[in-house]
């Protein structure tokens, strides 16, 4: 379980990135944190394995302030995948990559090999095992960065954007990558402006503006409420725009459609006339 | 004569043991809006470092057939040369950025090329007022969001004149709002005759913009039409394209046996046609 107390955050004193965040994520949650540019969501995650320190309240991981904890004692912890994979890579094989975080948390060099070669394979980065990281795109070190932590397993993940730079299929492996670790009882939360992958993967959504919370609860409600999209720059989805502007000609379609196959099936009913 | 020409142009990257770029055949005409998309490590940064020289002027690699840019082969001029015609936008606008303020930034292009500096001040100013950047004048590119980052990024590169605006994932850090925004200051760069090369996952952000898509896989080019042709192909979503959600109704109504006079790529379109159908 995490809890932040009123926790407030400004960089060099110079603007107030968090300004009195409150929130409790409990084990096993799939949480979306959603937000404007700026919004303070990356501070955010920095609170919770002590890369950033609040300062002002407190940040608890089952019951116990963080600040006991050593960001190295965090890590074992809490998983962080930073926004910028170019942040976080720094070894000279996507191989070494993978199993340097394993072995600093003790894994069996047996364990680890097999961890890496299967992480390395959920997300389609066999075939670059060999590679220098720094000759891969964009998305593809996105991967590796992604790869280095979820290999660990933490009991909880936390993702910063990660699905950038990934096409349609990269970003279901990863979704059900998350999935799969969920049911094991790990604590999924990612950072993101893809309200998609929201919708379709995370059952929990906070969405943030100006260093504060405007919105945390269900991921239907709070995104199909039009002050938070508005407050939090986001966009509606595509088929959330179809179903209203369809319910607006036949009230019988319900306008908060947000899977495709229930917007398929009204306007077969529609068109059908059944 | 076309703007931009790959002939059967291959590359690659020194120290790589496998092609970035195969045989790549590619014209693309004055005023076009193309976008480039395909799988993650398709090769569609390389294609676009191809335009403006980078590749293989700065990214150093073995080489087989010309891209004529302008009339111009990239293999025999410079990035500096080339940048006059092509401009590159990346995904990371801080990697971009590098003096104090929005002015300087947008003036170190031109005056690093020499350009008369009343030239230079006409061009600061008017692209301050096209990007509404006015608020951001002597703001530090560190305290500016992402979205404004990128826009002072857009306007820097613009300050060259080039023919081409090359955009390499511009928005995918930025919020939808910001998104949006970018994406419409380059959809209205087109219509005043700017050619435009965007790669882009988001096809339902910028789809209904663009004249054309070109999609690539492991480093070749499989497809290459108007949007509306290009994303109803079962091959996108097997190669792993992310098809607008109304395009995807649009098929899946097809195979129930319901065809709806066009393809939509929007929410509104596709809204739309289904109350004509009714």
């Amino acid at each position: 379980m995490i809890i932040l107390e009123n926790v407030h955050f400004a960089y060099d004193g110079i603007y107030t990135a968090l300004q009195g965040v409150s929130l409790q994520i409990g084990d096993g949650e799939r949480v979306a944190i959603m937000g404007t540019n700026g919004a303070g969501k990356t501070t955010l995650v920095k609170q919770l394995n002590g890369l950033l320190r609040p300062h002002r309240g407190r940040v608890f991981l089952d019951g116990v302030d963080t600040k006991r904890y050593s960001v190295a004692e965090l890590a074992r912890e809490i998983g962080l995948v930073m926004q910028n994979p170019d942040h976080q890579l720094f070894l000279d094989s996507v191989e070494k990559e993978i199993l340097f975080g394993l072995k600093q948390l003790g894994f069996s060099s047996e364990d680890a090999r097999v961890r890496c070669e299967k992480t390395l394979s959920n997300l389609g980065l066999e075939h670059l095992s060999e590679r220098s990281p720094f000759t891969l795109s964009g998305g593809e070190r996105k991967r590796v960065a992604l790869a280095s932590v979820l290999a660990t397993e933490p009991r909880v993940l936390v993702l910063d954007e990660p699905t950038i730079g990934q096409d349609a299929k990269q970003k279901e492996n990863l979704a059900q990558m998350l999935q799969d670790l969920n049911e094991k009882g790990r604590t999924v939360i990612v950072v993101t402006h893809d309200i998609e992958f929201v919708i379709e993967n995370f059952p929990r959504t906070i969405a943030m503006a100006n260093g504060t919370i405007v919105a945390d609860g269900p991921t239907n409600s709070v995104l199909s409420n039009d002050d938070v999209i508005v407050r939090c720059s986001l966009t509606a989805p595509q088929l959330t725009i179809a179903a209203r502007s369809i319910h607006s000609v036949f009230p019988e379609v319900p306008e908060r459609l947000t899977l495709l196959s229930n917007l398929e099936g009204e306007i077969v009913r529609v068109l059908r006339g059944v | 004569m076309p703007l931009i020409e790959f002939q059967d142009f291959s590359f690659k990257y020194y120290g790589a043991d496998f092609l970035a770029l195969k045989k790549v055949n590619l014209t693309i005409n004055e005023g076009e809006y193309v976008i480039i998309t395909g799988p993650s490590g398709c090769g569609k940064t390389t294609l676009c470092r191809t335009i403006n020289g980078l590749v293989p002027q700065f990214h150093r690699g073995y080489i087989a057939g010309n891209v004529i840019v302008d009339g111009m082969n990239t293999r025999e001029h410079t990035v500096a040369e080339m940048a006059t015609i092509a401009g590159l936008v990346f995904q990371q606008p801080e990697n971009q950025l590098v003096t104090l303020n929005v002015e300087k930034e947008i003036a170190f292009g031109p005056e690093n090329l020499g350009v008369d500096p009343v030239e230079v001040r006409r061009r600061v100013e008017e692209l301050i007022s096209l990007l509404d950047l006015e608020h951001l004048r002597d703001k530090h590119p560190h305290e500016m969001s992402g979205g404004e980052q990128q826009r002072v990024a857009i306007a820097s590169t613009l300050a060259l004149k080039p023919k081409i605006l090359v955009a390499d994932e511009p928005t995918s850090n930025l919020d939808p709002k910001s998104a949006e925004l970018i994406l419409d200051i380059i959809s209205k760069l087109n219509k005043r005759d700017m050619t435009v090369i965007l790669v882009e996952h988001r096809l339902d952000l910028v789809s209904k913009d663009a004249s054309r898509i070109v999609l690539m896989d492991r480093g070749r080019i499989v497809a290459d039409g108007s949007p509306r042709e290009i994303l109803v192909m079962d091959l996108c979503q097997e190669i792993g394209v992310g098809v607008p959600k109304a395009t995807l109704v649009y098929k899946s109504l097809r195979k129930r046996g319901i065809d709806l006079e066009s393809v939509p790529l929007t929410g509104e379109e596709l809204a739309n046609l289904v109350k004509e159908a009714a």
